[in-house]
């Protein structure tokens, strides 16, 4: 098992790589001069030069790359020159924000999405399959935004139950009841999304285990059926369920970004969109890397997990 | 094609979607021929005029436009975006798919890591990056999109490829002398086509999402020009005080991606032939049981399992497969009875219709009895038959790597056989499983207890299944072509361990299998089915010495025998009728030589007489009167 | 007798473990090199359980792998292995599963013109000509010809298989498990065609089985293979009556037969031995009651006169 681990951080060194080679051409890409682009078209020429002086953006591509990575690998992601605060500071900062919200709503949409796939396809044509098909078709229909809002205006603006936005009250917040008072609305607005999607798959895939020989041997040894269900089918069904939540975490993540725009939550999804507003470069760049590779690290757990449900994965 | 939509609109959500999404898409092309106001013209006194007012249905926006006006063309633009994205992505991505699965080897390897390392973004991250380096804007948007969803297009079809290039027909064309290209658009492509429209229906929904989002971000549409994501974008710092101008266009997204959604549902499932024969349907329980079923009474005392006019069908669509047509059968106690037919003939569904074992849907018993210690097993309650199976009749399946649980050892399988039916500890369990492993001949029965299925060899996973079988020390064990899927070395071995086991333990076995020399080292009796029916049983001597019925003459007869030398086999012309359209009569009779015209009228009896009876009016060895 | 094919050290290796760069971490030896005549007009039954490589051994014969050693030649002439299309039109293959070997989304017409077009390069009215002929041939109707492969049974499937495989005029058939999709009274009717069609057209076919019995009522010489390798090869009518090999003997001790009482046959109850590592010597040596000092040490060649040779060092006789 630890061999395993092992071997699947170290598969993980070149796709970091080819994570930060893929962003920075994509950066490299855009048209121009970037200092101009930073610095805006008022600037005088040898603030530009200077400028790029300091980013080193004169020197060739490949070294530039290799500057910038470098740096990074020592904590050194850059100064943003919108906040005027070294990037991997107002990265970290955020990040936490956004592992709060993100993370609440990726448990939520894991533990309701496989039950409610679960009893959907137990229960196929039935009341319970119907009702949980629509309430997920309703779900990966809606945009999240625009369901956000909406729970907005009934759940903060009519019945004044929730606060409308942000993460901790202005005056006196910041303790546990206070940010989960603060997180309800966001995280179910994102979650919700995300359930839809990994309900439908835990009843597909819950469907075609079903349909194996090895359940009929189940029920042929005289297995009840509630084990028959939840035990030998859902483990057999985790088997594709699980690399769906690793796709999954993604999504959430990607959610994320609007959500935190919807309720001004201090993530790092806004501060990327605000950073691309701001043609922030380096923040932008910056973020970019982090959040990827903590999702690439997120997928090796996920596939540690797969490897010690099933056997058949070498280990 | 007609079929395909015929299929389609038989599902009524999918045909809802389809209207609405058929409603919205004419709108959005006739959009620009209706009286509609300049969508883009400002009027900073009327704004956030409510819905309903006077000039403007849905009212008006902060900057006084026309909600209306903007929402006919901010669907327009979506929906144009939207699939713009989805064809860009499913050509692009299906291409590469196509090509990296076909080629395998080192070209897939290399591109399938770029694709991978693409997946490794959360896919709004890539979207950014894209609309930060191009700068925001509608048809960046519309690349970014695509561009996040190329490598998704590309996995999925990728998978499908690499199963259809492995298929014979693939090699045969190769074979009929088709280059690479030739065989990727004749062969490869019209068998991926179907798969590529079931991902596109059911990404487009989510690739409106998408665009929408980004537009929402304010990365998308830039003003004046509005999609319906910008529309929403742009409302949301007067949700409180106007809530109509968020509602109206975040209603629509809602309303276009839940059509599309339906529909591609629909698309998904008239396309998948796995659901056109309702093989996606889950089994239940227990085999469903008509509610008109006559049950019929045993005929005979000293059976320890009597099967008696046994009826199961398949009722797919509005087709009736009789696939077991009336059986009776009699097994004594330590008896080994051979039920012998070739497929299709209902052998097997007639075994798994003694404990219920018969998917359902689409299978239905409609009709006979199994009467196991003078209760008739079939429409007793799950309870009852739960605590039989396994306990009192327990079963031997075929193929014994799909018959295990994949992720479960050995040994705890067997050890829930036990405790599936006795209140013992784990460990108690767990010794008893180690001793039948022991009892199935298998080395090392402690190491292999630990062991996982794929870790076994086919010989040793069907041990394994006997063991599972002798788990509870069964009265009958009914054991359905447990050695067809085996080497013959490795058949010969576990028929002769079942003989031993069930001399040592006394049981009954009912023997499955289509192999006559199979049947003759291991039967007391046989019974020879044919499409659906007995059609003769008696001892297995004097059936394969003296056979009555026609069938089961040129049956034998067909069967090479080892040590025959070189030599022309005899054959039965014809096939055995569909059993959703079984002839009057004999069903044999098409195929018989000795056929007459009474064969091929009304119902033709099982004559009984001693030990033998026969389905047949004109037997090829006259059976001993019956004596009264 | 002229010798249609002949195989001089085939061999087929798997390199498995592939990585992208570097070399893969092991080499599994899935056919052994193969020396073998096979003569105009007679057919070479191959009979083997799984795993021991006939179905590599099939497709390598007709160029769908390229071999790592050895070479095939076919009336004399040896063939370039880079062009499955040369091929073709000199060997041509029957499919075991004859469902999967028709394209499911084209008509019979489509798939039998495949070979006359590519292959014959003939135009339309030659190539319907040509399918009206082969069909006659093999006894099945015209009306088929607009149908899709899922309207047929598993033997009209294979008759139409071996209709394809006839297109393409190659003299030499390998039929790769031709009738173990079928139930025993169909097959009799696609072996006694396959006969039937031999006379006729002067064919030769190397006829690949896991069923014993059936392979020795087709077969003219009959060649076993265990482990990758031919363990013995002669006259069909003596192979499995006397079997020099104790492997062929375990076989035909194992087959089951009408009137044989039912005794576990000789042969310990051992696995295959592992291809990734091998066993030194005869691979049989673990499960053969005969193994002598020198089978754990050296590799037995096949020897004995032209009608039965066996691969052992302790023949039975």
């Amino acid at each position: 098992m630890t061999g395993y681990i092992l071997k699947r951080l170290l598969s993980a060194i070149p796709v970091l790589f080819g994570i930060t080679l893929i962003v920075f051409l994509i950066m490299a890409l855009i048209p121009g001069d970037p200092a101009t682009a930073i610095l805006g078209s008022y600037a005088t020429p040898e603030n530009v030069a200077r400028l790029n002086q300091e980013l080193g953006l004169d020197a060739p591509m490949w070294q530039r790359y290799f500057i910038w990575l470098g740096n990074m690998l020592q904590g050194d992601f850059g100064r943003s020159f919108a906040l005027n605060r070294p990037v991997l500071d107002e990265i970290l900062e955020r990040f936490n924000a956004t592992l709060i919200l993100a993370g609440t709503a990726f448990i939520l949409c894991a533990v309701f999405g496989i039950i409610a796939g679960v009893i959907s396809a137990a229960n196929q044509y039935g009341a319970a399959d119907k009702a949980i098909t629509f309430i997920v078709l309703l779900g990966i229909s809606i945009p999240s935004f625009f369901l956000g809002m909406m729970m907005v205006l009934l759940f903060a603006v009519n019945l004044k139950w929730l606060p409308v936005s942000g993460m901790v009250a202005i005056y006196g917040g910041g303790d546990l009841p206070d940010i989960l008072k603060h997180l309800t609305m966001p995280a179910l607005a994102l979650a919700v999304v995300a359930t839809g999607v990994v309900a439908r798959l835990a009843r597909s895939a819950m469907l075609e285990v079903l349909r194996q020989d090895f359940i009929r041997t189940a029920r042929a040894k005289g297995v009840r059926e509630g084990s028959v269900i939840w035990r030998h089918a859902l483990k057999a069904a985790m088997v594709s369920i699980i690399p769906v939540l690793g796709i999954q975490a993604g999504f959430v993540l990607s959610g994320a970004v609007y959500i935190e725009m919807v309720f001004q939550w201090p993530g790092i999804g806004r501060m990327l969109v605000d950073a691309i507003l701001k043609r922030d470069i380096l923040l932008v760049q910056g973020g970019v890397v982090f959040v990827a590779a903590c999702y690439v690290l997120f997928n090796i757990i996920v596939d540690v997990a797969q490897s010690m449900l099933d056997p058949r994965i070498k280990t | 094609m007609r079929a395909f939509f015929k299929l389609l609109f038989r599902n009524r959500l999918a045909a809802a979607g389809a209207v609405v999404m058929a409603l919205v898409v004419l709108l959005a092309l006739v959009t620009p021929l209706l009286p509609l106001m300049d969508p883009d013209i400002t009027n900073t006194a009327d704004r956030f005029m409510r819905p309903f007012s006077e000039g403007h249905l849905f009212g008006t926006d902060h900057l006084g436009r026309d909600l209306l006006s903007r929402l006919m063309w901010g669907t327009r633009l979506s929906l144009a975006v939207g699939f713009a994205a989805a064809i860009i992505a499913a050509i692009i991505g299906s291409a590469i798919g196509i090509i990296a699965g076909y080629f395998a080897g080192r070209t897939d390897n290399i591109i399938m890591r770029f694709v991978d390392m693409l997946m490794a973004f959360p896919y709004i991250l890539l979207a950014l990056a894209i609309v930060a380096a191009l700068g925001p804007g509608l048809m960046n948007a519309l690349i970014a999109v695509a561009a996040v969803n190329i490598p998704f297009f590309a996995r999925n079809i990728r998978g499908i490829t690499v199963g259809i290039a492995h298929q014979e027909f693939v090699d045969a064309a190769k074979l009929a002398g088709l280059g690479h290209t030739k065989i990727i658009l004749s062969e490869v492509l019209p068998n991926v086509v179907p798969v590529i429209v079931i991902a596109m229906s059911t990404t487009i929904g989510w690739m409106i999402l998408e665009t929408a989002g980004l537009s929402f971000l304010g990365l998308g549409s830039q003003p004046p020009q509005a999609d319906l994501g910008s529309m929403l974008g742009e409302a949301r710092s007067a949700l409180i005080t106007s809530p109509h101008t968020s509602i109206v266009p975040g209603f629509m997204i809602l309303v276009i991606v839940m059509a599309i959604n339906l529909l591609g549902d629909g698309v998904r499932d008239a396309l998948d032939p796995r659901l056109k024969s309702g093989a996606l349907s889950r089994p239940t329980a227990t085999t469903q049981i008509a509610s008109d079923r006559v049950a019929a009474a045993s005929a005979n005392d000293n059976a320890i399992l009597s099967i008696n006019n046994l009826q199961t069908q398949f009722h797919i669509k509005d087709r009736i497969y009789k696939a077991v047509g009336g059986v009776d059968l009699d097994v004594k106690p330590g008896e080994c009875l051979g039920i012998i037919g070739e497929s299709g003939s209902g052998k097997s569904v007639t075994a798994l219709s003694v404990m219920g074992l018969v998917a359902s849907p689409p299978g239905i018993i409609t009709g006979g009895s199994v009467i196991y210690e003078g209760e008739d097993l079939i429409g007793a309650p799950y309870e009852k038959l739960r605590s039989y199976r396994g306990n009192r009749i327990a079963y031997i399946f075929q193929d014994p790597l799909a018959t295990l649980h994949p992720l479960y050892k050995v040994g705890d399988q067997l050890a829930e056989a036990i405790r599936c039916h006795h209140h013992v500890s784990k460990t108690a369990a767990r010794a008893k499983a180690v001793d039948l492993l022991k009892s199935v001949r298998i080395p090392n029965p402690e190491d292999r207890a630990e062991s996982y299925p794929h870790e076994l060899s086919g010989g040793m996973r069907q041990r394994i299944g006997i063991a599972m079988a002798l788990a509870n020390d069964p009265d009958i064990i009914i054991a359905d072509e447990p050695t067809t899927a085996l080497d013959v070395t490795v058949q010969a071995q576990i028929l002769a361990l079942l003989n031993d086991l069930r001399r040592e333990h006394g049981l009954a076995i009912i023997f499955i299998t289509h192999d006559f020399g199979v049947v003759a080292q291991l039967c007391d009796r046989v019974a020879v089915m044919y499409a659906g029916r007995i059609v003769e049983t008696g001892e297995t001597d004097t059936i394969l010495a003296d056979p009555a019925h026609p069938y089961t003459k040129r049956l034998i007869a067909c069967v090479p025998e080892l040590g025959g030398g070189r030599r022309q086999l005899a054959a039965i012309p014809g096939l055995p009728p569909v059993v959703d359209k079984l002839p009057d009569g004999c069903a044999f009779a098409e195929r018989c030589e000795k056929c007459r015209t009474e064969c091929t009228v009304g119902d033709i009896p099982l004559r009984i007489s001693g030990s033998r009876a026969v389905r047949c009016l004109y037997p090829e060895t006259e059976l001993a009167r019956e004596t009264a | 007798m002229t010798i249609a094919l002949r195989l001089q050290n085939l061999s087929k290796s798997f390199a498995v473990g592939k990585r992208l760069l570097g070399a893969p971490k092991g080499v599994v030896r899935a056919v052994n090199p193969v020396t073998l005549d096979v003569k105009k007009g007679e057919t070479l039954g191959i009979v083997g359980e799984s795993g021991c490589g006939k179905s590599t051994f099939a497709r390598l014969l007709v160029g769908l792998l390229e071999p790592t050693t050895g070479s095939i030649e076919i009336n004399g002439q040896p063939l370039d292995n880079a062009d499955p299309a040369a091929f073709g039109k000199k060997i041509q293959y029957v499919f075991q599963d004859p469902v999967s070997s028709l394209n499911p989304r084209k008509t019979i017409r489509q798939i039998m013109e495949a070979p006359l077009k590519h292959l014959h390069h003939m135009d339309k009215t030659a190539r319907a000509k040509r399918i009206s002929e082969i069909f006659a041939t093999v006894s099945l109707r015209e009306e088929f010809l607009d149908r899709y492969p899922h309207e047929f049974s598993g033997g009209q499937a294979q008759r139409i298989g071996i209709a394809r495989a006839l297109a393409a005029e190659a003299e030499i058939l390998i039929l790769d498990e031709p009738v173990s999709a079928l139930d025993v009274s169909v097959q009799a009717q696609v072996l006694n065609l396959l006969a039937a069609l031999k006379e006729k057209l002067g064919l030769t076919y190397l006829f690949i089985s896991h069923d014993l019995a059936v392979v020795e009522a087709v077969s003219d010489r009959i060649a076993v293979l265990y482990f990758g390798s031919v363990v013995e090869i002669g006259n069909a009518e003596d192979v499995f009556r006397a079997p020099r090999h104790p492997y062929t003997k375990l076989l035909a001790d194992s087959a089951p037969v009408v009137g044989r009482p039912l005794t576990a046959p000789e042969g310990k109850e051992t696995e295959l031995p592992d291809p990734l590592n091998p066993p030194t010597g005869c691979a049989f040596r673990a499960r053969c009651p005969h193994a002598i000092k020198t089978c754990a040490t050296e590799t037995p060649q096949l020897t004995g006169d032209e009608t039965q040779r066996a691969a052992c060092f302790n023949p039975l006789f």
